[in-house]
């Protein structure tokens, strides 16, 4: 595009020192009278701060007072600053999407403080590329999308049903998807849990009752999610139903989802720390045969009284080259288990084979009590797993260095050995593709941000609560089921929403319907239509997730990018190149 | 090709696209840690590196750029699975049009740069510089 086409632009540039950081290397006033002579440029200013408060209502009483159409500011990253500016255009009634900001730190001053003049005259090049991507640049709206308040709760644990009920108490309908014939996930098999010997079975109950008490909560077992359309705030759901015989395909309109879907507990390969062996259980399996015991009174194994435990802690878990996260809940139900132990019977020895014991914040009180009531704790080496024999009593003796104490090895002889296993994922690789869900290298889902976005994900509208995310107690993964409530109702509860409008555009003149495009968006978001003129492929700006990646796809250069279109680059390029004046 | 390295050398000028989540972050914070490379690369910043037209490539090349680097998401990328095949069909495509002008396909390079390939994305720009040197100045376009 030659400049005679451009329409005449009224834009303020303002090129900032950052106190240094960039006028230390960059002459920021060459730069100044370098861009000050394109014609379209009204206002071109140095500024100390760009960011700082008296700047930018500087800013803003120069958009009125000179009749600004469109900004530029040349500051730091992008990263940093472009929702600074964005709100500086619209207090001061500029359509937002008229800013750019053009990098002169990160990509300029500071990565050629070596070279002064050189970063001066890419400057000039930047912010030259800048002013022509504001030139042609088009007054955006956000996308407006209407939501539907309900959410589907994939997974009905502990978490899915305490986020069913938070959503329905707000106002929001809930249909509750799990892939067993029960819900209640692993909390509902379990009896006594820490910290206060609430049974999780009945735990389970009160949840499911309170839910009886919710018409606006519809709870499928045997079901499973096997399809989403749709865009933000209004999904198509599609619900595989199975009975013994049949199979059944529901549908359902939701705004968003909570993929509650917890996660596996660890199984040992046979012969890890003796596993296989007569008397080498698992924490889970000791667990049931503890909550059986209350009954009778006495804890045994196969007829035999149990006199003596050892707990080997971290299978499965914190492995140098495997699983090498740790698993959060395991070291305060061990601590928990001992306690019921010596409920039943005090004169039960239990030894307890460490690596720290991280019953942390109030577990700590349920760890000083099993150390009160008789638990022997001994930290074994990070690099020398106890190992356990079978006697010929049929007995085992677990032999562990107490790396506290002596290097020696000591042998302990105890009837029981539980192998305290950690969780790991759960295998859902249908429903993370399905979802397009980022996992981490350790397999558990993965939010935007652990602190500030914890249950969101980068796909619009799906939310993630609970230990699908990583290992954790209940108490933690219902607290954020309870948080993916808050953001499922901050999303549906105005009844629309609002989406960045940068999104993909078709030119209907210059679409030939040749059908290029129709396949290449994984996102649904191109379809065709037929006019007079014939077919016609067309976007839906609240499918679309604005990558570009059919841009040059097409063949007629009829698609482009908002924000990123082809005479927005063109001119960008052009902008590169043009030399500085002679003075 | 400009001069101002100030060792008399001539330096050319290279523009590079950058993708706004992964590998610009990655740019950036090769300034943030103050690692040198050529002032005669600019860096322009697009969504995906799928999104890049082929004749945006032709046109640098036309227009003053000495050569071209693609800064692509690799298999990082948030939007598309198959985000570096649709990037190596891009290149492809942009060497055929450079072929037809005369401009050799070594002016145009793409590599995968993450958001914290600081150090990688510095070297690629020092080695494109000095491999562009080797090439020698562009064909001066004809018509």
């Amino acid at each position: 595009m030659s400049e005679t086409e451009s329409p005449q632009r009224r834009i303020g540039v303002y090129i900032c020192h950052c106190g240094g950081n960039i006028s230390d290397y960059v002459d920021v006033e060459r730069v100044r009278e370098a861009i000050s002579a394109d014609p379209d440029v009204v206002v071109g200013k140095t500024t100390l701060f760009a960011c700082a408060d008296g700047t930018q209502h500087e800013m803003i009483d120069d958009i009125h007072a000179e009749g600004l159409d469109g900004l530029v500011v040349a500051s730091c990253s992008p990263k940093l600053h472009t929702t600074t500016f964005r709100g500086v255009s619209t207090r001061a009634d500029l359509n937002p999407y008229a800013y750019t900001q053009v990098n002169i730190r990160e990509q300029d001053s500071w990565a050629h403080t070596d070279d002064h003049e050189g970063a001066t005259q890419k400057a000039i090049a930047l912010v030259q590329a800048g002013i022509a991507k504001t030139r042609l640049s088009l007054p955006l709206e956000p996308l407006r999308v209407e939501t539907v308040p309900a959410t589907m709760v994939v997974g009905g644990g502990i978490t899915g049903l305490r986020t069913a009920i938070g959503l329905a108490d707000i106002g929001i309908a809930v249909t509750i998807v799990e892939r067993e014939a029960e819900v209640g996930g692993w909390v509902g098999r379990l009896g006594p849990m820490f910290p206060h010997n609430a049974s999780g079975r009945d735990q389970i109950s009160q949840l499911m009752a309170e839910i009886a008490r919710r018409p606006t909560i519809t709870v499928l077992t045997n079901a499973e999610l096997v399809g989403k359309t749709g865009s933000f705030g209004n999904y198509t759901a599609k619900v595989k139903l199975r009975t013994e015989t049949t199979e059944e395909l529901r549908q359902f309109q939701v705004g968003t989802f909570v993929i509650a879907t917890g996660a596996d507990v660890y199984s040992p390969e046979v012969g890890e720390l003796g596993y296989g062996i007569d008397g080498v259980v698992t924490i889970h399996e000791f667990g049931a045969l503890v909550d059986a015991a209350q009954g009778s009174g006495s804890l045994t194994w196969q007829g035999r009284k149990v006199r003596s435990v050892a707990y080997v802690y971290c299978v499965g878990n914190r492995q140098v080259g495997g699983n090498e996260y740790c698993s959060k809940f395991c070291c305060a139900a061990t601590v928990h288990a001992s306690i019921k132990v010596a409920d039943l019977d005090p004169s039960i020895r239990q030894f307890h084979l460490h690596r720290d014991v991280r019953a942390y914040g109030k577990y700590e009180l349920m760890y000083t009590e099993s150390r009160e009531r008789g638990s022997v704790y001994m930290r074994y080496p990070d690099d020398a797993l106890p190992s356990i024999e079978q006697m010929p009593d049929k007995r085992l003796a677990v032999t562990v260095t107490d790396a506290l104490t002596s290097q020696d090895e000591i042998t302990l002889p105890v009837d029981l050995v539980v192998l305290v296993t950690g969780m790991v994922p759960r295998d859902n690789d249908d429903l993370t593709t399905l979802l397009k869900l980022p996992t981490g290298d350790d397999g558990f889902y993965n939010e935007i941000h652990p602190k500030l976005r914890p249950v969101e994900t980068v796909v619009d509208g799906v939310l993630i609560a609970g230990a699908c995310q990583g290992p954790k107690p209940a108490t933690e993964a219902v607290s954020g089921g309870l948080a993916a409530v808050t953001q499922s109702a901050g999303i549906l509860k105005k009844g629309f929403a609002e989406l960045d409008p940068l999104v993909a555009t078709v030119t209907e003149s210059l679409c030939t319907g040749c059908g290029d495009c129709l396949t290449t968006c994984p996102y649904d978001a191109i379809s065709s239509y037929v006019c007079d003129e014939g077919q016609k492929a067309s976007i839906a700006a609240a499918s679309c997730k604005g990558c570009g990646g059919c841009v040059p796809v097409c063949p007629e250069d009829a698609i482009d990018l908002l924000g990123y279109t082809s005479a927005q680059m063109m001119a960008a390029i052009d902008g590169l190149s043009v030399k500085e004046p002679v003075a | 090709m400009s001069d101002h390295g100030g060792t008399g050398e001539p330096m050319p000028r290279i523009l590079v696209f950058s993708t706004n989540n992964i590998s610009d972050p990655g740019i950036d914070l090769a300034g943030s840690r103050h690692l040198h490379y050529p002032a005669t690369v600019s860096v322009l910043a697009v969504p995906c590196s799928s999104g890049i037209k082929p004749a945006w490539i032709l046109h640098a090349l036309e227009t003053g750029q000495d050569g071209v680097f693609i800064a692509s998401d690799g298999e990082e990328c948030a939007y598309l699975p198959d985000c570096a095949e649709r990037t190596a069909s891009i290149v492809t495509q942009a060497q055929a049009l450079m072929a037809e002008k005369g401009l050799e396909p070594q002016r145009l390079k793409m590599a995968a740069v993450c958001s914290v390939c600081a150090e990688p994305f510095a070297n690629y720009m020092r080695e494109f510089a000095a491999a562009l040197n080797e090439l020698g100045p562009r064909p001066v376009p004809v018509g």
